[in-house]
């Protein structure tokens, strides 16, 4: 009998400063599965004023030796100027942005708000029977609150996926 | 006026135009192509222009092929152009074979008009998405205005760093409309700058540990190729100073001369004993432009296991992909080489005497030796002959994929770089031919043989009427054993001879085959006409394909079986159980 073997996997959060051009985003994500890698948050946005060069934040895990070949890999494509491992590197921040609808009246909606506050969460829509809520911040804190709500009239969640960034005051 | 004319801003040309002259200014003197409605305007650009050779295949698959076997052979990059839809998809595998061989080629495609992508259309495909894991870069072309700067980057990417193919697709309003064309150099993007260098302490840190090795051995590979006729030079003038056996892999024959006697033969699968074991006692391997290829190492966990390894690779993405090593160096092989040299100096290294001893022990196994057959050529020996006959001659050889193809690269020695060109990467069968025509291009004094399996042969068999047409002389040596030899054997040693549909059934005459497109077709049945046969071959003038009966059930060893070590190797005459474990089965 044959079995497949697994290995002990990572976190990292990879940055990627690109060129803003057409079939980059195709590009990157077709290299991960191409090769078999793993994405669980991908996000990007241009970051320069003439909108030429975009910063993509993506959030993968596997073995050791496959998050350095991610990191080789990604840097072997021509548009790809930088890729930084952040969780490599030390330090870094990440946050999210979430949307989450609640709908209910009576205690599970002042409840609702409660929480909210609680976890900084801002009404950012708001009916009779219901609220959007817009929140930032680690993914985690994100998960616990929308983990709150799922009791409280919980309709549906938007999150952005995250955006990290080394902390000190030196360019990663 | 006169400022603009100061400038260099000449005229208003069309895409296809610029096109064009741009392929002149980059000095492609062969294009290798097939027409089709989303190039016509090109092909209308390249009508009466006497600068580009247009060579027209029979298949695109052909065109790819033919640009490999030129830039193999010649160093410089191969280009092709072809239509939309099936013209691009046709030629994709040849790109796939260049992406993974490393060769160089810059392949321009037609598309539907711009406003029809997306829609459909006629003859369209989405070439950029479906090339998009198999190219190092490509294009889709928008606007003419950008064609001159795209053409001069995708040279600039194909030719640099680790070589590979680009992809420029050309919507064919894009080729039809007109932009200013200017004359002068084109304004580069500086966006692409491959590190070339090894650091001081690597390099010197390299030097030490060579130094210091009692039982090195240089394991070299086609980056050895690519890097230049110099660095081959380089590799042997190390190779002089350290006196270190050398081993190569199948892309990376002829970088080191074959005579020398501290060759080894080529390492892996189907590579010598003493390469072999070699690697696996090794207490130094310097690993020079190849990539520890699975082909290569066998059994992982049981890979040259007392070894420290250093790699220099062009491509970081190489370094400690399949294989951890202890000294990575970044940096093209002529360049690292002559800073190892400079490093070295005048430097003496380890008395190696112990080391090459237990090599000639090795050597002793004559691991390539086969049982002659009273009733049937052997088909080593075939190559070996051919190798006699021909080796005055320097020539350049193109193989298939398959048994063929392991039998060239153990039994035809090569002296100088850039005179094999094979499938190593993604083992394509039908390579050998359009190869052999390509590199008959780019070196039309050359005698250039294609080394052919019967099946191989039929794959891109359509590229015969395109030697003919060009007046070739290339010519097509099959070992014909009425099997695909490699996928045969695989049944027998793996799936107790289950031979399921690895028989090659209604083959063709291939002598009538060789004359009905205008060759010369030879057949030669025992080993009494082989001599004789392989001389008409080298003498007459024009192509010509020899129909070289072989024994048929001939395995090719030494071999190391799937799943295994470099110790554990098949050699002639060994007991062979014919299956294997699942394990081993799932192995490629």
């Amino acid at each position: 009998m044959m079995h497949i073997h697994q290995e002990a996997e990572e976190r990292h959060v990879l940055t990627v400063t690109v060129d803003n051009e057409a079939g980059i985003l195709a590009k990157i994500a077709g290299l991960f599965t191409a090769r078999g890698y793993n994405i669980d948050s991908l996000t990007v946005a241009d970051i320069t004023d003439n909108h030429e060069v975009s910063r993509i934040t993506i959030v993968t895990h596997g073995p050791p030796s496959q998050i350095d070949q991610i990191h080789a890999q990604l840097e072997r494509l021509v548009p790809v100027h930088k890729v930084v491992d952040l969780t490599e590197l030390g330090p870094h921040v990440a946050r999210e942005l979430a949307l989450v609808k609640v709908a209910g009246v009576g205690d599970k909606r002042v409840e609702a708000l409660r929480i909210a506050e609680v976890f900084r969460a801002r009404p950012v829509d708001t009916t009779t029977e219901s609220f959007i809520f817009e929140m930032t911040g680690a993914p985690d804190k994100i998960d616990s609150f929308v983990a709150l709500m799922r009791d409280l009239g919980l309709v549906e969640v938007g999150r952005t996926g995250i955006v990290a960034m080394a902390r000190g005051p030196e360019e990663a | 006026m006169e400022f603009e004319k100061e400038l260099g801003v000449s005229e208003e040309r069309s895409g296809a135009n610029i096109l064009v002259e741009s392929l002149v200014r980059q000095g492609v003197e062969f294009v290798f192509g097939y027409p089709g409605g989303a190039v016509l305007p090109i092909y209308d650009a390249l009508f009466g222009d006497e600068r580009l050779r247009h060579i027209l295949v029979r298949h695109e698959a052909g065109a790819g092929h033919a640009a490999e076997g030129y830039a193999r052979s010649t160093g410089k990059p191969g280009v092709v152009l072809v239509t939309s839809g099936p013209g691009a998809t046709n030629v994709i595998t040849a790109i796939a074979d260049a992406f993974l061989d490393s060769i160089p080629l810059v392949v321009i495609t037609g598309q539907v008009p711009t406003a029809l992508i997306g829609s459909d259309g006629f003859q369209e495909a989405d070439t950029v998405g479906i090339s998009r894991h198999c190219t190092k870069h490509n294009y889709l072309v928008k606007d003419p205005a950008e064609l001159a700067a795209v053409i001069d980057e995708a040279f600039q990417i194909a030719t640099t760093g680790r070589p590979g193919p680009v992809l420029i697709d050309i919507p064919k309003d894009v080729q039809i409309a007109s932009a200013a064309w200017n004359d002068g150099p084109t304004q580069r993007r500086q966006r692409y700058a491959p590190r070339t260098q090894g650091t001081a302490g690597e390099i010197a840190q390299a030097v030490e540990m060579i130094a210091a090795a009692k039982a090195p051995v240089f394991y070299t590979g086609g980056g050895v190729i690519n890097a230049g006729p110099r660095a081959t030079q380089l590799l042997r003038e190390l190779q002089a100073k350290t006196g270190a056996p050398v081993t190569s892999t199948l892309m990376g024959l002829g970088a080191f001369p074959a005579d020398h006697a501290d060759w080894l033969g080529m390492l892996g699968m189907h590579g010598t004993y003493e390469a072999n074991l070699a690697m696996n006692q090794a207490d130094l391997i310097v690993c020079v432009g190849a990539r520890f290829d699975d082909r290569v190492t066998g059994r992982l966990d049981a890979f040259a296991p007392n070894s420290k390894k250093i790699h220099i690779d062009i491509d970081r993405s190489s370094i400690n992909k399949i294989v951890r090593v202890e000294l990575p160096i970044v940096g093209d092989c002529a360049v690292v080489l002559e800073q190892m040299l400079a490093e070295w100096g005048s430097r003496k290294g380890q008395d190696l005497t112990e080391w090459k001893a237990r090599v000639d022990t090795w050597r002793e196994k004559k691991s390539l030796s086969f049982p002659l057959n009273d009733d049937a050529i052997m088909p080593q020996l075939a190559i070996q002959r051919l190798f006699e006959l021909t080796k005055d001659k320097d020539p350049i050889i193109s193989t298939e994929v398959g048994q063929h193809q392991m039998w060239a690269a153990q039994h035809f020695p090569f002296f100088s770089p850039n005179k094999w060109l094979t499938s190593g990467g993604l083992g394509t069968m039908g390579y050998g031919l359009p190869a052999a025509i390509g590199a008959q291009c780019g070196n039309p004094d050359s005698l250039v043989i294609d080394i052919a399996g019967d099946a191989s042969i039929q794959m891109n068999i359509q590229e015969l009427g395109t030697a003919t047409q060009y007046r070739l002389p290339v010519k097509v040596f099959i070992l014909n054993n009425e099997w695909m030899g490699m996928v045969r054997q695989w049944q027998e040693l793996t799936y107790e001879s289950r031979f399921s549909n690895s028989y090659s059934d209604s083959l063709p005459d291939f002598v009538k085959l060789a004359e009905a497109y205008g060759w010369k077709g030879i057949r030669i049945e025992t080993e009494s006409e082989l001599d004789a046969g392989i001389q008409a071959m080298i003498d007459h003038p024009g192509p010509v394909i020899v129909d070289c009966l072989v024994h048929k059930e001939s395995n090719c060893f030494p071999m190391i079986p799937s799943g295994a070590s470099h110790v554990d190797m098949i050699l002639y005459g060994d007991n062979v159980a014919g299956t294997m474990d699942d394990e081993a089965k799932a192995l490629v």
